[in-house]
């Protein structure tokens, strides 16, 4: 029930004073209330949450944090690289980026990000 | 699907553990308050995936799992008179009240229904203004715009047969009473991003200062989360305590006003009992006086019940983040998902639920003997609060 779901707005309407519309959730359809969220416009993305737009997705704020994200692990390598050997058992991380062992002993085995 | 699937690249995800394993040089508590957060923590293995010494604790964020057993009751009385129609979440439906659940009661022959949207409710009183139709009102204040408008809706348009059982509860005093405990081991937040979505996150700064916590508005993928736990140890690394946005593509520090709006037209603040945890001051929402008549409490005139929680069930300790389902003698035995003991097994949400759902702890070490007497022993009285916290210890 709590879960809120980003989906595209493609239909925008006023059912007997309430303005509602369909949303688009990956090829499903719903109808939503847009009531709280007037400023939307036919194509946006909004979170919708018991059949309710609860936000407006900030496509330029989603984008910059993928952006963020995907440069994050350069820092990483660029930091890993000025460490040396000094420490004890210094962080060691593979190619692509996942931690294999370190400080911390516990080997992460590809337990977050997988397919959901 | 567009902003669900770049959020759970397992290659970005690699970069954010290893960035948390670089910066992470203590150990650290972190709690998560939402329960859909704890669902993609727990499926995902993101705990696991964290620094020795880095634990999350899993917070009372399921509305279901909180919603406490009086106000089962109430909505199982409500719903076996034959002139109700009984609107509900799906979720509810399983919540084992005192003696029964919902769902049992339908099978019953009673006129449950699973709705969507209240607004579903609201149109099923419309097709049916011979019967009385009442909406199960829970959660916390991402579903509050939805049932306040399913309430301001019945009164602009005058269906009269549509009433609601309110039990809503609110983040932020669940915090602080967090915090206030004696036992509170957490020392920074994750809030609930769709909570903060409609709300904002103005309320949670006072409590980023006076408890010297830093909380961290994040999202409910996996990379949200990876980056709302990174930057919430970013923080205590360097000594701060500040509110953040890691959910900055839906949540802005106002929220969303015209849904306040419509909250506060609708509801007021008041207390509120939490399944397990007790009565909170000021914790909860209740309807208005003056939209009284749709209130089903009132209408159907449903007494007070006596909390009767199952004596194996820790579901308060598991709650408030001091126990975890591994350390309970029912999780995986006697208590599962198809038959439930307590809330936070019962909702897709619960810990409970999701750590039985990521198969943790459950190698076969607790299967149910016929000879185990766990199953046979009789309902305590007494409050619901104190009774979890006794059976916890």
């Amino acid at each position: 029930m709590c879960l809120g779901i980003p989906g595209r707005v493609v239909e925008i309407r006023d059912d007997a004073g309430l303005p509602m519309g369909k949303v688009d959730f990956g090829g499903v359809r719903k109808d939503a209330c847009l009531a709280y969220i007037p400023e939307v416009q036919l194509g946006d993305y909004v979170i919708i949450h018991v059949g309710f737009a609860i936000s407006r997705v900030d496509e330029e704020e989603a984008l910059k944090t993928l952006e963020i994200l995907a440069t994050m692990g350069d820092l990483v390598r660029a930091e890993l690289a000025t460490m040396g050997p000094g420490m004890d058992e210094p962080a060691v991380v593979s190619d692509d980026g996942t931690p294999v062992s370190g400080v911390f002993g516990a080997p992460v085995t590809g337990a977050p990000g997988g397919p959901a | 699907m567009k902003y669900l699937d770049e959020y759970r690249d397992p290659v970005l995800a690699a970069k954010l553990v290893a960035e948390i394993h670089r910066i992470t040089t203590r150990p650290w508590t972190l709690m998560e308050v939402c329960g859909g957060q704890t669902h993609t923590i727990v499926k995902q293995g993101i705990d696991e995936a964290l620094p020795e010494g880095v634990r999350m604790i899993h917070g009372p964020g399921c509305p279901v799992c909180v919603t406490p057993l009086e106000q089962v009751d109430k909505a199982l009385a409500i719903a076996a008179r034959p002139d109700v129609i009984f609107t509900s979440y799906g979720d509810m439906l399983r919540v084992p009240g005192s003696t029964t659940d919902l769902l049992a009661l339908k099978a019953r022959g009673a006129d449950v229904r699973i709705v969507y949207s209240p607004l579903d409710a609201l149109k099923i009183a419309v097709a049916n203004p011979d019967r009385q139709v009442v909406f199960f009102a829970v959660g916390f204040e991402t579903t509050a715009p939805a049932n306040a408008m399913a309430v301001s809706e019945a009164a602009r348009r005058g269906i009269d047969n549509f009433s609601v059982l309110v039990s809503h509860v609110l983040v932020p005093p669940a915090m602080t009473a967090l915090l206030e405990s004696p036992n509170n081991r957490v020392q920074g937040f994750l809030a609930a991003g769709h909570v903060c979505a409609v709300m904002g996150w103005t309320e949670y700064e006072p409590i980023a200062a006076k408890y010297r916590v830093p909380i961290v508005v994040t999202g409910f993928e996996p990379l949200d989360l990876l980056e709302g736990i990174l930057m919430a140890i970013r923080q205590l690394e360097e000594g701060r305590h500040e509110v953040e946005n890691q959910y900055v593509r839906a949540v802005r520090r106002e929220g969303v006003p015209l849904a306040q709006e419509q909250i506060f037209e609708v509801f007021e603040v008041g207390e509120r009992t939490w399944r397990g945890v007790g009565e909170i001051p000021a914790s909860g929402y209740r309807l208005r006086e003056k939209y009284a008549r749709f209130d089903a409490e009132r209408k159907f005139d449903v007494g007070d019940i006596h909390t009767q929680e199952h004596p194996a069930c820790i579901a308060g300790a598991i709650l408030t983040g001091e126990k975890v389902p591994l350390d309970c003698t029912a999780y995986g035995a006697i208590c599962t998902p198809q038959k439930p003991l307590g809330a936070p097994m019962v909702s897709a949400e619960g810990t409970c639920a999701a750590f039985f759902a990521a198969g943790r702890g459950l190698g076969g070490l607790r299967t149910l003997s016929p000879a185990m007497p766990l199953v046979q022993v009789a309902p305590i009285s007494g409050g619901g609060a104190a009774t979890t916290a006794e059976a916890a210890r």
